[in-house]
């Protein structure tokens, strides 16, 4: 049993504890907003991208002159995956869905005697994925001096991905991200990115641009320059979705922590309130016996 | 009094122009185009450059843009800029930074179409510089 002291102990432990995770909940809960804002901010673009996109695949029909960027090699041996995860942890299962959905990938293409290749976006992924396939990790990227999300972060990925592309490197490349749904519910999303998987767009897309279009330079020329900005719009709408999820998961997380804080320093309490009055009872009971003995 | 159309300027952080305009001139890859109300449709690179817009209230506003799309439709016209600052908002330093990096990407090309590619990009941002940043 412990003493009145090492409860007292305990209690006022817990007790900070708890004003910590409050603190970080409404840390996590003001940097959600904003990360909530700028995925808001970022879909205007990302939609006339694919709109746009749409609208010149269609012009091109698929003809010989689509750039390799959105047809592929036309081989699928090496895989390169792009594994994007928070750089900090203590937000709940977040980190760990999407390496998680990342591992299964990587462990059904080796099965299928495929070649694979990943390059981690975020300290934690590289954590988790380090321990089993350490000797496929080509290259890491390192959020973690950066405060806001710019464009240029999700662009220095891109180019690093279409370069090794340019070289050779991979046939395939898919992004692993967390989509945000809601605060509590984020899901794991596995996305290719390249070849651009693009031709089930144009339904809606026809309706605006029905009329013929003029291209200025050519639609080849217009769609080289296209396919890689749209990859980079890419990994940038990942990169935000991943910014808003880790917020809201953090969020539960440390709201969770901060209510079974409060239900241990309860139990504490009561434990410390009883543990008093018995030996408040013991010492009543001790004066009483001793008065009566004489 | 020109027809108005939709005008809108996205970059890829934000929409920054949604509005009703009269006329705007846009830096195309193949010279500079006014495009008004009832534009046949087109579809164009940009260079860097500015972006100058007359809305229906008579108000001029200029955005400097570094790069990206214009989709020009009858009804409306949509750019999609790489990044886009409106002109008084325009940073010294951070075009000073931008030119900076442009030259290391000309010295750093590998083979003479990327290394033609980053010099004209090169080029295209100093006459920028020159247009609005007065001397």
């Amino acid at each position: 049993m412990p003493s009145l002291k090492d409860l007292r102990n305990r209690i006022a432990s817990v007790k900070a504890t708890q004003k910590i995770t409050k603190a970080m909940q409404m840390v996590a809960a003001a940097k959600l907003r904003r990360a909530q804002e700028a995925a808001e901010a970022a879909r205007p673009y990302s939609e006339r991208m694919g709109s746009v996109l749409a609208n010149i695949t269609q012009a091109i029909g698929g003809g010989g002159d689509a750039p390799a960027l959105m047809t592929g090699t036309g081989k699928d041996k090496v895989h390169l995956l792009v594994v994007c995860t928070a750089e900090r942890g203590l937000c709940g299962g977040f980190n760990s869905q999407i390496a998680r959905l990342a591992r299964d990938h990587i462990r059904k293409l080796l099965a299928d005697g495929k070649q694979v290749k990943i390059i981690c976006v975020g300290k934690k992924g590289f954590d988790i994925l380090r321990r089993d396939y350490a000797s496929l990790i080509i290259d890491r990227v390192d959020l973690r001096e950066v405060k806001t999300l710019g464009f240029a972060n999700a662009d220095a990925i891109a180019r690093k991905v279409i370069a090794l592309f340019n070289e050779g490197g991979f046939d395939i490349c898919t992004l692993f991200y967390s989509q945000f749904r809601s605060v509590i519910s984020q899901i794991p999303t596995a996305q290719q990115i390249i070849p651009a998987g693009i031709a089930s767009a144009p339904a809606e897309a026809v309706a605006g641009g029905s009329a013929v279009y003029e291209y200025e330079p050519e639609p080849g020329e217009i769609l080289s320059d296209l396919i890689p900005r749209n990859i980079s719009v890419q990994v940038f709408r990942a990169l935000l979705e991943n910014a808003a999820g880790e917020m809201g998961a953090k969020m539960s997380a440390m709201d969770n922590a901060t209510r079974n804080a409060g239900e241990m320093i309860n139990k504490l309490s009561i434990t410390y309130n009883r543990q008093r009055q018995a030996q408040i009872t013991k010492e009543l009971i001790e004066i009483i016996s001793g008065a009566e003995a004489l | 009094m020109a027809e108005a159309f939709k005008f809108e300027l996205v970059s890829p952080e934000r929409l920054l122009v949604s509005e009703q305009v009269e006329s705007v001139v846009i830096p195309g890859a193949e010279g500079e185009m006014t495009v008004m109300a009832n534009h046949a449709p087109v579809m164009t690179t940009i260079k860097p450059g500015v972006v100058s817009l007359k809305t229906v209230s008579g108000q001029e506003e200029r955005y400097v843009v570094f790069g990206g799309f214009a989709d020009i439709v009858p009804s409306g016209c949509t750019l999609l800029a790489e990044s886009a600052v409106a002109v008084k908002d325009v940073d010294r330093a951070d075009l000073a930074r931008r030119i900076q990096a442009a030259k290391e990407d000309a010295a750093d090309a590998k083979d003479d179409q990327s290394r033609s590619k980053a010099e004209q990009f090169l080029s295209q941002l100093t006459t920028l510089e020159g247009a609005i940043l007065p001397a």
